[in-house]
């Protein structure tokens, strides 16, 4: 299956990654490669068989809601491109 | 001192025939000397390390301290360190520092164990060659022009070079076993959730595993006997006792069932390379173990079902990665949306980008049944196929990967081609299986590896082969000429 240039940058856009114009032949091509190559799972006769979500068949463990972890804001805060006055500067979202 | 083994140190730091801060000057020389020259390293901690070793020092001098106090050691990328920059390869994070300490990190540091660094890595340890490092390819000891594989190649050319007794190391799809077959030394991936994924920078969940890569079996012991267990803090964690790994390395081999694998030494594989697998298992054999031919009918599929659930965790866990709390961010955006795709297209290389967008597209409305539940129950046919052959033997024997290293640049363009390197390794991670890769012999001047797979919970038995085999054989000592 081939993928169009279209239907690449549609892709990108859900995934929230800016491709470059120059760029997405080449993407197209490798992801169109990708597709055909998993394309083969589609043969295995899986008619009676339950999907495999976590190797050892776990489910979530949960723990009590509670606080474990310190307020530790200005350290973690220490990371971020831009903040002021202990919260996260973006790009203006509304006009 | 440096062509010492971790537990060979031990035992001279205990002697006080050297001292933590000597070993840890030694070794940090050496990998400012020739550990540039392969591109090992991402980040080297002097400072720290000084400081951890002279603290082991204090402990050893009053006869204090356990197995490990005082014993160098380096770290994958991937893994948090507090106050240490952590890249994961990754132009995204180059600039981050972590607040705290991974639970792989924290117990060896607790355990006494002194950390000279972080090592190289393909980006977000999406890569089996190292080459998709933002930070530049490493380079095979043995050969320069050659990959030392990947994801945990930075680890594994260090651990070959002898700039460092022992390396953490991450698993996906094979990235601790496929590095250390490229470069003769030794890869260890345990069962999924016997070692904490706390603090270790998520690829695909369901997938990744923590691991070593050192040169000797009764190394890895020693280093799985601290990272091993429960960890509150990783809810994937197994709440399950440790035993004593290093107690049960010298059992005798006898009555071991081997299997051996049909699809395994087809025409994928490289002749040269099995003949010296299949010598490798002889010797297993001599040593009182039994073998079997066991089937693994899935076994061609491994490889597609992991790029379909591979690449559908790591788009969801690379969603993490917006521009906005931590990370790269692009400048002059011009709204939020903005922000968000130029932050993530300028800091993602173009192998994260792929593998982000074929599991958004796997994921996506009108081919999730298709693609993602297809293959979430194919993975399940394959962890049957595993269940069935340990019904009849203890241990699967065969190859790490089907050719010794490869040319860097070679498969970077193909995809596909890059991806079935890991065709032998794949299926113990879809299945959560414990693994391990053993120098097993040279071809062409090149290390191959002897890949083991066991049930779940067996690192045990797995350590008990590989330190037999090695006591028959001298392949896990060779050491490449430049670096002796």
């Amino acid at each position: 299956m081939s993928l169009s240039k279209d239907q690449v940058q549609h892709i990108a856009m859900l995934a929230r990654l800016r491709l470059a114009e120059s760029e997405v032949d080449d993407v197209a091509d490798k992801l169109s490669r990708i597709v055909d190559f998993v394309d083969q799972l589609g043969a295995a006769d899986t008619g009676n068989v339950s999907p495999m979500a976590h190797p050892l068949n776990q489910g979530q463990r949960l723990r009590a809601d509670v606080v474990t972890e310190p307020n530790a804001r200005a350290q973690i805060q220490a990371n971020a491109p831009a903040v002021q006055d202990g919260l996260y500067l973006v790009p203006k979202v509304i006009e | 001192m440096h062509a010492l083994t971790l537990t060979e140190l031990a035992q001279g730091l205990k002697a006080r025939d050297f001292t933590s801060r000597t070993l840890t000057e030694t070794l940090l020389e050496r990998i400012a000397e020739t550990g540039a020259a392969l591109n090992a390293f991402i980040t080297v901690t002097e400072d720290e390390a000084l400081a951890a070793a002279d603290a082991a020092d204090q402990l050893l001098a009053k006869n204090k301290g356990g197995l490990l106090t005082g014993v160098p050691l380096v770290h994958k990328d991937i893994f948090c360190t507090r106050g240490v920059r952590t890249t994961c390869g990754s132009r995204m994070l180059d600039n981050f520092v972590s607040p705290y300490d991974a639970t792989v990190v924290e117990r060896l540091a607790a355990a006494g164990v002194v950390s000279l660094g972080k090592t190289n890595m393909d980006e977000f340890a999406m890569g089996s060659s190292n080459e998709t490092s933002y930070f530049g390819p490493v380079l095979n000891p043995w050969d320069h022009a050659r990959s030392p594989g990947g994801s945990s190649g930075g680890s594994a050319a260090a651990v070959a070079a002898r700039l460092i007794p022992a390396a953490t190391g991450t698993d996906t799809g094979g990235s601790i076993r496929q590095p250390a077959a490229l470069t003769g030394t030794i890869g260890l991936k345990p069962t999924y959730g016997r070692v904490s994924r706390y603090g270790m920078i998520a690829f695909a969940s369901s997938l990744d595993q923590a691991g070593v890569i050192t040169r000797s079996a009764a190394d890895a012991a020693a280093l799985l006997q601290v990272m091993a267990g429960f960890d509150e803090r990783d809810s994937t964690s197994v709440d399950q006792p440790v035993p004593d790994y290093s107690a049960t390395l010298d059992q005798s081999l006898q009555g071991l069932r081997i299997g051996i694998v049909r699809q395994h030494f087809d025409a994928g594989l490289d002749a040269d390379n099995a003949q010296q697998v299949k010598a490798a298992i002889a010797v297993l054999e001599a040593g009182g173990a039994t073998v079997k031919e066991v089937d693994l009918p899935n076994l061609d599929l491994s490889v597609p079902t992991y790029y379909v659930v591979a690449p559908a965790e790591c788009s969801s866990n690379m969603s993490r990665f917006d521009g906005v709390r931590f990370g790269h961010r692009a400048e002059n955006a011009t709204d939020l949306l903005d922000l968000y795709c130029r932050s993530r297209g300028e800091g993602f290389g173009a192998e994260v980008q792929r593998r982000i967008l074929t599991g958004t597209y796997v994921l996506s409305a009108g081919y999730y049944d298709a693609y993602y539940l297809q293959a979430q129950k194919v993975r399940q046919l394959i962890a049957e196929d595993f269940r069935k052959a340990f019904a009849d033997v203890d241990v699967i024997a065969g190859p790490t990967s089907p050719a010794p290293a490869f040319p860097l640049g070679d498969k970077t363009d193909d995809p596909i081609t890059m991806y079935l390197n890991d065709i032998y390794t794949i299926g113990a991670n879809l299945a959560g299986l414990p693994a391990m890769s053993v120098p097993c012999g040279m071809v062409d001047g090149l290390p191959v590896g002897l890949h083991l797979v066991g049930p779940h919970f067996s690192e045990e038995r797995l350590l008990n082969c590989a330190h037999r085999y090695a006591a028959e054989t001298n392949w896990h000592t060779l050491c490449p000429e430049a670096y002796r």
